[in-house]
C-alpha cells in the first residue's frame, strides 16, 4: 500500500513517466523568483487596495511556501500580513482513478473563508485540473467573496477554461516536457527548470 | 494493498501512512461541509452476518462522507436465513457491482476466504471475523493513542499499553497486539489464565495475571468486553470475582500514571470489566475512539478504493 507522496516537481498533471531519463535547463533564476513574488504582491494590493480581507491558500507541495513568501511581501509593503494556509485538493481530483492512490497532504485553513477574498497559490498551471479541484474544495469551506489564482509558472496546455489572475512567468512548453519548480523550503534552492526527455537517437551505437 | 484483512499484513510504513491519512480525513470532518466527492460512483456493501452497531454505522458514515453509495446487508431478514452460502451471496453482490465489501462474520477467516476465492473483484475489508481480527478497531485505537500521547504524528515507539480481560475471545486484542507491535509500542496482555489463548507466548507481547502490578507502568489501558455470548464454558468462577480481579474501578484508576488514558472498544459491560467511575472519568477516551473510527475507516476506504489499482 506504500505510495509516493504527492510531490512530483510538476504538480499539475504530470505527462511524463517517472522512470524516463530527462535533461534540463534552468529558465527562471532565484533572483527572478524573488522579483516575481514582489510583483505579484503589488498586483494583489493594486487589485484589492488592502491585504485586510485576503486569505492566501497554497496548494501543496510548493504552493504553500509560495503563499508564505507572498504574504511576507504583502506585509513589507502594506504592513499587514494576510493569513496563509494550505489546501490539499487530492480528494477533489477527477483523475484519482487514473493514477496509483495518492498520499494526502495537509489542509490547514486558519480562518473562515466566507466573505473573504481567497487567493489560491500554486507553482505550475498546466491542465487546470488541480485548480478545478481546488475550486470545489474552497466551495466546501465556505462562500468566499471572490477567488483569485496566483501561479509562478503558466506552461500552457489547458484542458479546462481556467486562467490565472496573476502569473509569474509564461513558459511555452512542449507537451512531453516537464516544468520543475525548486524552492528553498522544499528543495534547498530556488529556480525553475524545463526538463525534456533525452532523445534516444543520441545514444552511441 | 488490495484488501484490509489483518493488521499483521501492515508494515510500519503502511500503518503510519494509514494513520496519517486518517488524520487528514479527520481535518476534513471539522469543515462546514463534511462530504467529500472522492469516491463518487463507487459502491460499498456492508455485509454483516453478526450484530453490530458502531462498526456498521461507522463504516456507513465513512463511505457516505466520501460520496460512495452504501448498501447495507444484514444476515437477518435476508436469503442467508434461507440457507444461502457466503459464496452465493458474494457472487450476487459482485453481479450488482460492489467495489468494496465490508464483512463482519462469526466465523474466523471468512473475510480471507472471500478475498482469496475470487468470488468478488472488489476490495474486502474485515470488520471483525469470529475471534480472529478486527483491523479497523485496532487502527482507530492506535489513532486515538497517537493523538493523546504523540500529538497525532509518527508511530507509538515506547508507548506501554495493557490490554485487559477476555483476550481469548477478542479479535480486538489480536489485531491490536500486531498493530501496536508494528508501531513500536510495548503490549502487556492481562487476563486470567483461562482467558488467554493457547500459543500466546508466540505473540509479540508480554502477559501478566496481575492487573495491579501492571497499571502503574502503563500509558494506556484497553479494557476488553467480557463476551458473554461466546462464553460456553466456565472461564471464571463468578462475575463478581472477575470484576474484583480484572475490572477497572476508581481505585485502580488511581494506580495509573496521570497522563494514562482508558480505552474500551464498546459495548461496555458497566460494573463487570469497567466501573461507571472509570468509564465516565475524564481519562476515558471511549467516545473519542468512536468518532476517530469514522476517520480511520474513511482512510481505509480511500486507500483501497481511490486509486487506479482498484478499478473493477
Amino acid at each position: 500500500m506504500t505510495m509516493p507522496p504527492n510531490e512530483s516537481p510538476a504538480a499539475d498533471g504530470d505527462p511524463v513517466g517517472a522512470g524516463e531519463p530527462m535533461q534540463g535547463r534552468t529558465v527562471v533564476s532565484a533572483d527572478d523568483i524573488d522579483r516575481v513574488v514582489q510583483r505579484i504582491a503589488h498586483e494583489l494590493l493594486e487589485r484589492n487596495r488592502s491585504a485586510a480581507d485576503l486569505v492566501l491558500l497554497g496548494i501543496p507541495t510548493r504552493g504553500v511556501p509560495l503563499a508564505e513568501r507572498i504574504a511576507g511581501a504583502l506585509e513589507a509593503v502594506d504592513g499587514l500580513r494576510p493569513p496563509t494556509g494550505s489546501l490539499d485538493v487530492t480528494m477533489y481530483r477527477d483523475d484519482l482513478r487514473h493514477h496509483p492512490t495518492r498520499g494526502l497532504a495537509v489542509t490547514d485553513v486558519p480562518v473562515d473563508v466566507t466573505d473573504r477574498v481567497v487567493v489560491l497559490v500554486d507553482d505550475v498551471l498546466f491542465s487546470g485540473r488541480t485548480i478545478r479541484a481546488a475550486l470545489d474544495a474552497v466551495a466546501d469551506l465556505g462562500r468566499p467573496r471572490a477567488v483569485r489564482l496566483v501561479v509562478l509558472v503558466d506552461r500552457g496546455h489547458r484542458d479546462l477554461p481556467i486562467r490565472a489572475d496573476h502569473v509569474g512567468r509564461n513558459l511555452p512548453t512542449a507537451a512531453d516536457e516537464r516544468v520543475a519548480v525548486r524552492l528553498r523550503e522544499t528543495d534547498g534552492s530556488d529556480g525553475v527548470d524545463i526538463l525534456r526527455p533525452v532523445p534516444r537517437t543520441a545514444e552511441p551505437a | 494493498m488490495r484488501h484490509l484483512l489483518s493488521t499483521a499484513d501492515l508494515d510500519h510504513t503502511a500503518a503510519v501512512q494509514l494513520l496519517d491519512t486518517a488524520e487528514a480525513m479527520a481535518a476534513t470532518q471539522r469543515r462546514e461541509i463534511k462530504k467529500l466527492p472522492t469516491l463518487r460512483g463507487r459502491t460499498v456493501v456492508n455485509l454483516f452476518y453478526e450484530d453490530s452497531t458502531r462498526t456498521r454505522i461507522s463504516f456507513e458514515a465513512a463511505a457516505k462522507r466520501l460520496s460512495a453509495d452504501v448498501i447495507n446487508f444484514s444476515a437477518k431478514g435476508s436469503s442467508v436465513s434461507k440457507g444461502e452460502s457466503l459464496k452465493d451471496t458474494a457472487e450476487t453482490l459482485q453481479a450488482m457491482g460492489a467495489d468494496a465489501v465490508v464483512i463482519r462474520h462469526p466465523a474466523s477467516g471468512a473475510p480471507h476466504r472471500l478475498a482469496a476465492m475470487g468470488w468478488t473483484s472488489g476490495a474486502v475489508l474485515n470488520a471483525g471475523d469470529g475471534t480472529h481480527e478486527h483491523p479497523t478497531q485496532a487502527l482507530l485505537d492506535a489513532f486515538t493513542l497517537r493523538r493523546h500521547l504523540r500529538d497525532g504524528e509518527g508511530d507509538l515507539a515506547g508507548v506501554r499499553v495493557a490490554v485487559v480481560g477476555d483476550v481469548l475471545h477478542s479479535r480486538v486484542a489480536r489485531s491490536n497486539v500486531h498493530l501496536l507491535h508494528t508501531l513500536g509500542a510495548a503490549v502487556t496482555l492481562v487476563a486470567p489464565p483461562t482467558l488467554l489463548p493457547r500459543g500466546v507466548d508466540s505473540w509479540p507481547c508480554a502477559t501478566s495475571f496481575d492487573l495491579d502490578v501492571v497499571l502503574p507502568e502503563v500509558d494506556a489501558v484497553m479494557m476488553l468486553r467480557v463476551q458473554a455470548e461466546r462464553m460456553n464454558a466456565a472461564f471464571f468462577p463468578s462475575e463478581r470475582e472477575y470484576s474484583r480481579r480484572y475490572g477497572l474501578d476508581a481505585r485502580r484508576l488511581r494506580l495509573m500514571p496521570d497522563h494514562a488514558v482508558v480505552m474500551h472498544p464498546g459495548p461496555m459491560n458497566r460494573g463487570l470489566e469497567i466501573s461507571a467511575d472509570a468509564a465516565d472519568s475524564p481519562r476515558a477516551v471511549v467516545l473519542d475512539q468512536v468518532s476517530n473510527g469514522v476517520s480511520v475507516r474513511m482512510a481505509a476506504l480511500y486507500l483501497l478504493l481511490a486509486g487506479e489499482g482498484s478499478d473493477t
